[in-house]
Parts: structure tokens; sequence; C-alpha cells
């Protein structure tokens, strides 16, 4: 049992950390929030050309590194710390996963090389409108036809979806319910029949769109594996998912609780650094307790998480490793950031401080793919024997 | 990164597993799950008994050094052996203070002669130890200790003379470690001995302590010029409180997935009882049951990742730093949650006049998690100022 970081772990983290302090510093994420598609295009090429990020966990049989989702979520921790602008975790975290897991070996070929290449960028649409994610929180249908299938209906909240040059789309058999009749498709953003509209966030570091499909035509070539069977599959990748977005989550409970700490030893009142005074230690003292346990459930779920994509021994843990992450991590981001504005004061409440971009993307992060309720309830059944 | 074992720790968790199974029998079957916190007062005698069937089989001191009469196991090898003995529902032992606590500090911090002396009737259960570090006056200001050690240079010994309390075992154990004042003038954590005390001795008084339970497993121990040998002191005078908190770094150590191998146990009960009565039913108990069940795996983490860390050497990262904050809070959480998903049938005792049903005691006794120890203030203000680095509360002077 060794459940530390390798030397290579350690310096693609500190490598990580060195190259987002120059390309995802402060100005640069106010940059990036400002511009149409919310991110800064020469960075993402400069990511995914020059740094190759988006190959991580790729195999090397296409063209990827070969590496593991450890290494992936050490990333995905440092990108979170730095909120970075980019269509990484939409490309990476759901689009790749999903050809890895969904994918025909033509999808995988084609794709995955484009992806290598020419830093394409994927997006999943999954979820309607309404609370819910996971397989009964598909409402858009599909339909037979002789050439193919027929989409109709609404993705409410696809995250990259204006910007993404390809989408994986969930979608289910007219009249099916829960994890019946899913089936997975793949297009091409641009392609007749589907309809995106960018919305405007309250996060403005991470950008999502509606995606309508108006008898969307789609072919063999698009259809994904199992189609009419893929619950299974559309739940495994929304749990590597939700393993990603934990990472990026530490990254921000970690970082809040740095930023405070800095600010607490500098503001003085009443004489004295305020950081002495008890009330506010014990509250730091708190968030390093979450900060801590976020890390391990992370890494704990990133190790479980390799185990699925490697079919191993332990791949059966994959969907409680990840709720326990998730409902762990979501809450652990939000609260952290939300003491951390309590803690500077009146500067949090500023535009200038940086803690409310931290505390948008807290909030908005615990409703992607579940929120603790959701992830809690899915434990709970696990636990009690109640899943199907 | 690395989950599970190797086959050859494998084998010896096969190995531990098996001499429990086989002797955990007869005499001793009656005392499986008893003696855990809360309930350290039962069945002593058996369980000192048990002391001396583990020392039969070599399980004492696992982890000490081969030359100091340990075995020398790994530090995976330890944490196995305390998830084996958890989870074949070991009783709660007599001897961990003196395996886990004075056997680690003789051995880095003692004399030949101490190690001579003392490490012999641990490892054969024969002698068993307590703990005199609090006061009535010093309790989260541990270093606030006025029992006083005066040295008798005709005699060659030390005179003690005090009052300490919350000391767990002292009606039975034949040793004690006391921390206590050398130097009169001094104050705070200068001028402070760590003495070995021999318990049996007219000068000592011990009194237990009864409580809310109903029950005592803590007493209050009086010394009125209490004698030392002056080989019998650890170090030298005024270097108590370094060896004092030197030992505490022990105690979060691999034990703590036995502890939590304990908790599952009672986190399944709690789960037994829900399904029975209809609790599962209700949303906030699923919710809350989720939530314990997460509490429980990360703390497992946690402890996966201190245990990876460098605490081989008792130093403290900061995955063990929260250790105690973090337990202590799931734990108190859990009783409480037990009592709940009992509803009104929590209130029913076991028996008059008042003996209280294992739900009870654990609701009841897990008040006391986040106090002992160093409260979760104590907790905090420690994890703020050496893990953060935050200013030091400004001291009172005069």
């Amino acid at each position: 049992m060794d459940f530390s970081f390798s030397e290579n772990q350690q310096i693609i983290a500190e490598s990580a950390a060195d190259y987002l302090a120059k390309v995802s510093g402060t100005a640069a994420v106010r940059a990036a929030m400002e511009t149409p598609g919310g991110f800064d295009v020469a960075t993402w090429q400069d990511i995914s050309s020059e740094m190759c990020w988006q190959l991580t966990h790729i195999p090397e049989a296409h063209d990827g590194l070969g590496l593991g989702y450890v290494e992936l979520c050490i990333l995905l921790e440092q990108m979170g710390r730095n909120l970075l602008c980019a269509p990484f975790f939409s490309t990476v975290c759901l689009g790749v996963n999903a050809l890895l897991l969904a994918g025909t070996d033509e999808q995988k070929h084609h794709l995955l090389k484009a992806v290598a290449q020419d830093g394409t960028r994927l997006a999943m649409a999954c979820a309607g409108p309404g609370r819910h994610w996971g397989n009964e929180a598909v409402t858009v249908e599909y339909e037979t036809t002789s050439s193919g299938v027929l989409l109709n209906g609404v993705y409410a909240h696809v995250i990259d979806g204006q910007t993404a040059d390809y989408i994986v789309l969930a979608a289910r058999r007219a009249g099916t319910r829960g994890n019946q009749g899913i089936g997975l498709f793949v297009v091409a953003a641009d392609h007749a029949g589907i309809q995106r509209e960018a919305l405007p966030c309250m996060d403005q570091t991470r950008r999502q769109a509606r995606i309508s499909c108006t008898n969307l035509e789609l072919d063999a070539e698009a259809t994904m594996r199992n189609v009419g069977h893929a619950g299974p599959l559309l739940e495994q990748v929304l749990s590597l998912a939700s393993i990603g977005m934990a990472a990026e989550q530490l990254g921000v409970a970690e970082k809040v609780l740095e930023l405070t700490v800095d600010y607490i030893k500098e503001r003085k009142q009443f004489g004295r650094p305020v950081g002495s005074f008890q009330a506010l230690k014990h509250k730091a003292a708190d968030m390093l307790l979450q900060a801590e346990s976020a890390r391990s459930a992370v890494y704990y779920a990133a190790c479980i998480a390799d185990e699925a994509l490697r079919s191993g021994p332990l791949a059966s843990e994959l969907h409680e490793s990840a709720s326990i992450a998730r409902a762990y991590c979501s809450d652990a981001a939000f609260v952290n950031a939300a003491e951390a504005l309590q803690m500077h004061g009146g500067a949090g409440f500023t535009w200038d401080f940086d803690v409310h971009l931290y505390l948008k993307r807290a909030k908005a992060s615990q409703h992607y793919f579940g929120d603790g309720a959701w992830h809690r309830e899915r434990i709970a059944r696990i636990l009690l024997g109640e899943t199907a | 990164m690395k989950l599970g074992f190797t086959s050859t720790d494998e084998a010896f968790r096969d190995e531990i597993a098996g001499w429990l199974a086989e002797h955990l029998l007869g005499e001793f079957e009656h005392i499986r799950y008893r003696g855990g916190p809360g309930d350290e007062h039962a069945y002593f005698r058996e369980r000192r008994a048990w002391e001396q069937a583990m020392a039969a089989g070599g399980w004492i001191g696992v982890g000490w050094p081969e030359d100091m009469g340990g075995r020398g196991y790994s530090l995976e090898q330890q944490v196995i052996f305390h998830e084996e003995y958890a989870r074949a529902g070991g009783p709660g032992r007599v001897g961990h203070i003196g395996e886990g606590l004075v056997g680690p500090i003789l051995i880095t911090h003692g004399s030949r002669w101490q190690q001579q002396r003392f490490l012999p009737g641990i490892l054969s259960g024969e002698e068993l130890w307590c703990q005199g570090y609090s006061e009535p006056g010093a309790g989260s200001d541990l270093s606030n200790i006025s029992t006083r050690a005066v040295y008798d240079a005709g005699k060659d010994n030390w005179s003690i003379t005090g009052h300490k309390t919350w000391t767990s075992l002292a009606h039975e154990a034949e040793w004690c470690f006391v921390l206590a004042r050398t130097d009169p003038a001094s104050r705070g954590r200068h001028g402070l001995g760590f003495f070995l005390v021999e318990m049996q001795q007219r000068a000592i008084t011990v009194r237990p302590i009864m409580q809310l339970t109903g029950t005592s497993e803590f007493n209050e121990v009086f010394l009125d010029q209490a004698i030392c040998a002056s080989e019998q002191l650890v170090g030298e005078p005024g270097q108590g409180w370094e060896i004092a908190m030197a030992l505490l770094g022990f105690e979060r150590g691999v034990s703590t997935l036995g502890q939590q191998m304990m908790f599952q146990n009672q986190l399944n009960q709690i789960i037994t009882v829900a399904r029975r009565n209809g609790a599962t039913a209700d949303s906030q108990i699923r919710q809350r049951l989720a939530q314990a069940h997460i509490g429980l795996k990360i703390m497992r983490y946690n402890a996966m990742r201190t245990l990876s860390g460098n605490m081989v050497d008792g130093s403290l990262n900061r995955a063990a730093m929260i250790s105690k904050l973090y337990w202590s809070i799931w734990h108190r959480e859990l009783g409480n949650l037990a009592m709940d998903v009992l509803g009104p049938e929590a209130e029913v005792a076991a028996a008059q006049p008042y003996e209280l049903t294992p739900l009870q005691s654990l609701f009841l006794f897990t008040r006391a998690d986040t106090i002992y120890g160093g409260t979760n203030q104590i907790q905090r203000n420690i994890i703020a100022e050496r893990s953060l680095g935050l200013p030091r509360e400004p001291r009172m002077t005069g």
C-alpha cells in the first residue's frame, strides 16, 4: 500500500503549478472571462499542442500519453486552483472518457487523433431541463429510421457546448425511462438540426450552452456502442467526470484557504493580525480539515478510476468512490469559499479580490453531475443494498 | 499510488486472522467486542488474562524493533494486525498504554536500564501502565502542571506530590508515567520531568470518577510524597515536556485503522437497526447514513495517506494533524445518528437501575471524544498555528 505521489507525479504537479501561474493568473482569468467564448484561444492551443495535457490518460495506441487518472486529477486540481478558463474538462473528462468507454474503433481512431493533433474540442450533452443528472435525467429522445436515428429535444446545461467542435449526445429511445433505452451519439457541433445557444453564467470562468435538437438525423457513423443499452456506459462516463470535477473542487478548496491565511496574517485590527484571533483560526483549521479530506477522497477515487478504465480488481468501486469524492468535495469547495469570503471581511465582497470568483465556481460546480444530496442518496442505495 | 497490499502482507493477514480465530474462544469468547472506549470497565480480569494470551502468542510489540524484544513488523503489517484484531472483535486492550506509548518512548528516549527493566513487563502483558498528565488545573493548558517532584540527594530518589486526573486504568495498573515539576521556580513547559512511578505504594490514592454513563473508567490519582527512584526519571530534569510531546506523537499511528474497523462495526449496527425499524424510508436519515459512510471512508483514506507519508518517526504531517479533530466529530455524530435512527426506542435502557444499551453508551461516550486528548478547540489552535502558521494568541502575563 502506498497512497502518496510518486516522484514523477510530484513533478507533474509542480510543473503544472508553474505553468498555470504564468498562463492563468488573476489577470489572465479576468481577461478570459470577458471573451465571447469564455477562454483564451492561444492558451488552449498552447495547452493542447505544447503541454499536451488533453492526452494524459489516452492510451498510447490512440496517440495519447498513456498515463493514469491520478496524473489527470493532478492537472485538474491545479486547474481548479487557478480557475483555468479552458474547454479542458469538457474535452477530456466528458468527451474523451465517452470515447474511451463507448466509442467504436472508428470513432476512437478518428476523434482521439483529432483531439491529439489539432486540439479539437469536445463536449457532452446529457441532462434535459430539471434538477437531476444521470440516466434518469436524459430527456432527449431518439427514434430509429431507415437510415439511422432521429433526435429531438433539449439539453439544458452543456458545459462548453457553444465552443465545442464535436458533441457527445445522450438520448433515450422514445417511451423509455430511467436506465432503459439510453443511446450515445457523437456528432460535429455544426451538424444540421443542432441549435446552440450560449447562456450567460454567474460563474464566468466556466460557460454552458443550451442545445436543441430538431429532427437531428444521425447515421451509424455517429452511433456509439451499445445503443439502446448504453445506460451503464453513460453512468460510468459521468462518474469519471465527477471524479475529475472533484479534483478541480479540491484545488478550489485549497486555494481559498491559502488566500485567506495570507490575508488574515497581514490584515490587522485591534493592534494585531486578525489571524491571531481564535474565531478566525478555528475556521481556518476547519478549512484545512476539509481540504485535506477532499484530497484523500479525490486521489482514492482517481486510483479507482484507473482500475475502472483498465478493468482492474477494484473497478466495481467506481460509482461509490465517485459519489464519495463528489459529495465531499462539492461541499468542501463551497464551504471553504464561503468561509474565505467571510474571513476577508468587506474586501471579500469586492470585485477586485478573487474570492468571489472561487465562490461562484464552487457554487456552480456543486450542481453539475449531481449535487451533494444526489450523491449521498446514491451512496445510501449502495449502502442499503437497494441498487438494481 | 498503490491501493491494496502485497501477497506477503496478505499472508501475514491470514496468519493473524487465523491465530485470533483459534484463540478468541472458550474463556475469551464472551469478551469479544468488549472493553473498548466507553466500556473499559468491563471484564477487566478476563482482559488482563487475554493480554497475557496475546503475549504468549508473540502479538505484543509487533511494531517494536527486534533488538527491543519486538517483531520489527512493517507499517503495513502493523496496520493489518490492527485491522484483523478489530475485525475479529478483539477486546479493548488493557496493555495499550504500555505497548503504544511507554514502550515507544522508552525505546527512543529511555536509558538502557529503563528499557531492560520495563519493556519485558509490557511484552509479557504482566505490567500495565496508566498516564499521569492532566490535573484539575492543567487540562487544555496542559503545561500548567503543579505536581511537584523534589530530589532527595541522600536517598537518591524523587518525592512526588500532586493531584492527577482523568487517569484511565489507574486502579489496575502497576505503573504510571507522571509529568511533574522538578524546578519549583519554573512555569509552563520548562522545568518538568517525566517519571515512571510505581502505583503500589501507600503514598498513592486512586479515586474513580463517575461519568455521565453511570460507570467509571477514569480516576483521580492523589500523590502524597510518592517515591520514585532516580533511575526512573526518563531523560533529564527539565526534559519532561519534550518527552511528553514526543509520546503524544505515537498516539496517532497505526492503530487508527483498527479504530476505524470498530467504527465500521458500530455503523453496521446502526444500519441494521434502520432497516429493521423502517428508518431507511426517511430521506433525512438516508442522507445521514450516507454521510456517515462517506465520512468513515474518507477517514480511512486520510489514514492511508498518513501512513504512506513521513509518519514512521512519529512526526506529524497535515493529514495526521487533522486526525483527532476529524474522527472525534465523525464519531460524535455517529452516536447522535444512532439515537435518531432508533427514535423513541432510543430512550429505553437495557435494565434497571441504569444499565445502558450499547448504542446509548455510544451516544453518551462520544460526547467525550471531542474533549479528551485535547479538546477540538485546542486541536484547532494547534492546526492553525503549526500547519497554517497563523500567529499565536497573545498570552496573559503576570
